[in-house]
Parts: structure tokens; sequence; C-alpha cells
């Protein structure tokens, strides 16, 4: 009997393990289909074209949503290379959560929570490393006001180590009306994702200086 | 005569699909004309971008008639069920892109979940079971009053009767309106059953033409526009010809309607004016939100496409002809 249980575990975690490719195409299927029904799910790539490069998309943060959508909007080519990065408390609570994210999203999980042993950004900097796209929100946590807070230095740092890596801003527009704080029924409200002109830390510039700059950008596109 | 004998012979079914071969050649006929005109080289290259903005411009405009006869054919094709929901879903996607642009606030969330999955669906069941009372008074009635409600108990005064205005006038115009076009197919004249595929194919053929006439004639012949604040392209002489072309073009066509051709006239000519002065009105709309169309920018918000700037007129032309049959004709 002691010797089943493992046996019967290892069968269905197999299993599992089988199902879920399957199960994650269609899911990622149907998510395409909703999102598009619902918002539109436009990318407009106005400051530089959807290229295969290795990039870090850089965009404001309004609603869990914004995840999806970024997602959403990428063509099907670069969907497949591109990571975005979510927060490990909130995206892993349930399983469901954390299958959705980690099977079907691919995402990178960052802790918010500091500690002193491990550096947050060490897994961003494997995926980058491993020559994946990243999407990040700078600020961090979701804003809930008409502009972006401030942005975190971990873009900065990851710019340094990786300076042939295109940085790209993003607007996410209209993303919030969809489906405000606290609702659960999504409302059709057309969405898109504004790409801007790639940007570069320069010569001597200071972490303060460029994410004030980093982040103008990102506003810049609000308007276009 | 012979011809006219032979169509006369024909099944009604029969005369649907032979109306729509001619419609379909005609289009056939005008992108071809388009396509060898657009292949033609001018000497400077002045001229040849005017005449390059005038094919776009005109392509543009063939694209639109070309989407909406296709889509009439799926829908006359298509079951009763299947038409209902082709256009519902053409009225949540009008009312998607009317209310990106129309600012929302978080209190209206609630108010939004009942328009796109409650008012909706259900005006359109209404078309599909004949309620025709309670179609025709549903949303100016009732959702008038319990969508303010939903919008007041969120508990946020800030614009209030702003936002719910827009709200009140997108339902008014994506749902109400466009749901009068299936229900076109539902009302019985007697002695012309099974035919009603022709009403609604009359009713989209006249309003196009007029919409389209008038453009071409704006364009062509520049006059003072009646309000240029609001449309630069809107003028009385243009407007003028929109309406006897659009008019006429129904009188030619009473043969396909169970009216005599003064009735096709009459009716024609006021869904005519309802459409296009519809049109100037939602141009106000959009001058007032700052974008010249509705699908905002060059490479707009919409994922669809100035969806709604296709089929405003349609929209406001349905209701009132559809009325004004139902009136005349005690149906």
């Amino acid at each position: 009997m002691s010797h089943d249980q493992p046996e019967h575990k290892h069968w269905r975690s197999q299993l599992a393990a089988r199902l879920s490719p399957l199960a994650a195409a269609a899911v990622s299927l149907f998510l395409l289909g909703l999102i598009r029904v619902l918002t539109g799910a436009q990318a407009r790539w106005w400051g530089c074209p959807p290229k295969a490069e290795q990039r870090i998309y850089f965009a404001n943060h309004q609603s869990h949503a914004d995840l999806v959508m970024i997602w959403a909007a990428l063509p099907k080519e670069l969907r497949r290379g591109t990571r975005a990065v979510a927060a490990r408390e909130y995206w892993t609570k349930s399983p469901f959560k954390k299958w959705i994210t980690s099977a079907v999203f691919n995402v990178i999980y960052v802790s918010r929570e500091r500690n002193a042993q491990e550096d947050p950004l060490e897994p961003l900097v494997e995926a980058l490393a491993a020559g994946d796209s990243l999407i990040l929100f700078p600020e961090g946590t979701r804003g809930h006001f008409d502009d972006p807070q401030a942005f975190k230095a971990g873009l900065y740092n990851l710019a340094l180590k990786f300076p042939t890596v295109e940085l790209i801003p993003a607007w996410i527009a209209n993303v919030q009306r969809v489906m405000p704080k606290g609702e659960v029924v999504p409302v059709p409200v057309l969405c898109s994702v504004t790409f801007g002109a790639p940007m570069q830390v320069q010569a001597g510039e200071e972490c303060h200086a460029f994410l004030q700059r980093a982040r103008s950008a990102v506003i810049a596109l609000r308007d276009i | 005569m012979s011809l006219h004998q032979t169509l006369r012979n024909l099944s009604a079914a029969q005369q649907v699909g032979a109306m729509f071969v001619l419609v379909f050649g005609l289009l056939v006929i005008a992108s071809l004309t388009l396509f060898m005109l657009s292949m033609r080289e001018k000497d400077d290259t002045q001229a040849q971008q005017s005449h390059q903005d005038r094919i776009s411009d005109l392509s543009k405009l063939l694209r639109t008639s070309w989407a909406l006869i296709f889509v009439f054919w799926v829908a006359w094709m298509a079951g009763d069920i299947t038409r209902l929901v082709l256009f519902a879903l053409g009225s949540f996607f009008a009312l998607r892109e009317f209310l990106t642009l129309s600012p929302t606030r978080q209190g209206d969330h609630r108010s939004l979940v009942l328009a796109f999955f409650g008012v909706l669906p259900f005006q359109y069941y209404l078309v599909a079971t004949e309620h025709f009372d309670l179609f025709t008074v549903f949303i100016p009635v009732y959702v008038f009053l319990a969508l303010p409600v939903a919008s007041a108990l969120a508990n946020d005064p800030v614009r209030f009767l702003e936002r719910n205005a827009k709200l009140q006038w997108g339902i008014m115009v994506c749902i109400y309106g466009m749901s009068h076009v299936p229900a076109l197919m539902l009302l019985n004249f007697p002695g012309y059953d099974k035919k009603n595929a022709f009403l609604v194919l009359f009713l989209v053929l006249v309003v196009q033409s007029c919409m389209v006439t008038q453009h071409l004639v704006s364009r062509h012949w520049p006059k003072t526009p009646a309000a240029p604040n609001i449309s630069q392209s809107f003028t009385w002489h243009s407007w003028g010809w929109g309406m006897a072309v659009g008019s006429l073009l129904g009188a030619v066509l009473a043969g396909i309607t169970p009216f005599v051709p003064g009735q096709a006239f009459a009716l024609s000519f006021i869904a005519c004016a309802a459409g296009s002065l519809g049109h100037l009105v939602m141009k106000a709309l959009k001058r007032d939100r700052g974008i010249p169309i509705w699908q905002g920018q060059v490479k707009g918000v919409t994922g669809a496409g100035g969806m709604l700037d296709r089929i405003d007129s349609l929209c406001f032309a349905a209701p009132v002809f559809f009325h004004s049959v139902r009136w005349y004709f005690d149906l």
C-alpha cells in the first residue's frame, strides 16, 4: 500500500504534465478571442516595428489585466519569446493563477518582499541571459491615478547589465475601464497598447534621471 | 417586358437571390473600374497625387458598400437566429466603439454591464419573439429609468447627467436603432410573405446610395458648408442631391417592396432624411470628442476600425423607416 501511493501520484502528475500544454494552448486561444471581442487588443507600433529583437518593454500598470493585454497585443511570433514579469505574491496565490501564469503566459515571478540573501532581479537577469525579451511594469504596483507612479530602479540596473537589449516604452490605454478594481464582470471597451521609440541609458546617466526620462517616455505615448 | 415577366414568375427566394446577384455584379464592375483607374499614370506628380487620393477615397467607400452588402447577404442566407446574432454583434461592436470615446467612470461599471449583457440581448430577444409593442418601448421607457438607477446606486455624483446621457445615447443609437433593421424582417405585409429580405435590402441600398451621392457631390462640387464647425462636407447642395438620388432609387425599386412607387418614394425620402441627418448628428458628437472619425487618430484605438462611422446612418434611418411603415400600413 505504501508503495502504491507514490506510483499513483506519479501516474497522475505524468498525465497532468501531458495535458497541461494542450490545456494551455486551448486557454490561450480562448483568452485571445475573449480579449479581442472585449477590447480589440490593438497594438500600435508607433516608435518601432514589431521585430524579434531582444527587448525590454516597460509599461504603465493600472490593472492586473495589463499583463494579459500586452501579451494579447503582441504578434504571435513575438509572444513566445517575450515574458512578462509578475508579482509572485499575487499570481501564485491559487493553483489556477499559478498554472495560468506559468503555463499560458510563461511569466517570470519576482518577489515584492525584499530579503537580504537574494537579489530580486536574479530571475530577470537569467531570462535576459537566456535571450528572452521582457515585459516590465517598473512602477512595481498598480497605480490609481492618471499618471504612473515613480519608476523603480530595476529597469535601470537591467539596462546597465544588458546594454544591447532595446528598451521600448509602452502605454496601455483603457484597461482599467474594462474591469475596475473590485468588479468581476468585464465590460467591452476598446483598449490599445502603444509602443514607443527605443531608448537607452546614456553614458554616465544617473539612475534617477534615467528613470524620470523613461517615465516621461511612457507618459508621452498616452496622447499619440 | 419579358424579362420582367420572368422575374415575376420566380419564387420569392429566387427573386431575392437574383437581386443579390445584380448588386454584387454592380459592385464587381465598380471595383474593376476603380482598379483600372488606379493603374492610370498622370504626367506631373501633383496630379498623380490628387488622382491617387481620389482613388483611395473611392475605394474606401466601395469597401464599406461591399462589407454592408456582404453582411446582408449572409444575413439573408442564414436563418432568423443567425441573422439576429449577426445584428446583435453589430450593436455590440458599435456600442463598444461609442463608449470607448465617451469617458466613463468606475461608478458606471454596473450600468455598462447591464447595457451590454442585459439590455442588448433582451432587445434582440424581443425582436426574435416578435413582441413589437414591448420592443419599441423597452429602451426609451424602461431602460431609460433602470440605467440611471444603477448609476445612482454606485454613489458617484461627478458629471452624473453627462455620463448617463452618453450611455443612453449610445444605447439608443447602437442597440435600439440597429435592432430595427432585423425587425423589418418580421413585419407581416399581406400578400408579401417571405420577401422581407427585400425590404432590408431596399432600406440599405436607398440609404447607402444617398450617403454615397452626398459624399461624391460634396467632394466634386464643393459649396459653403451648412455647419462648418460640425462638418466641412455637409452642404445643402450635396444633401439635396443625396436625397434626390436616394428617393428616386427608392421609387425605381418599388417593384421589390410591398409599396407602390409613390409610397416607395416617400418612404425612401423619410429614410434618407433620417439617415443623412443622423450622420450629421454623429459628426457633431465626434467633434465634441475632438475626433474626425470614430476610430480616432490615423490608426485609432479601435480594432474593428471606424465601424460606427459606416453604420450610423442606418441606425438612425431604420427606426424611422420601421415606424413610418408600420404606422402607414397599420401593421
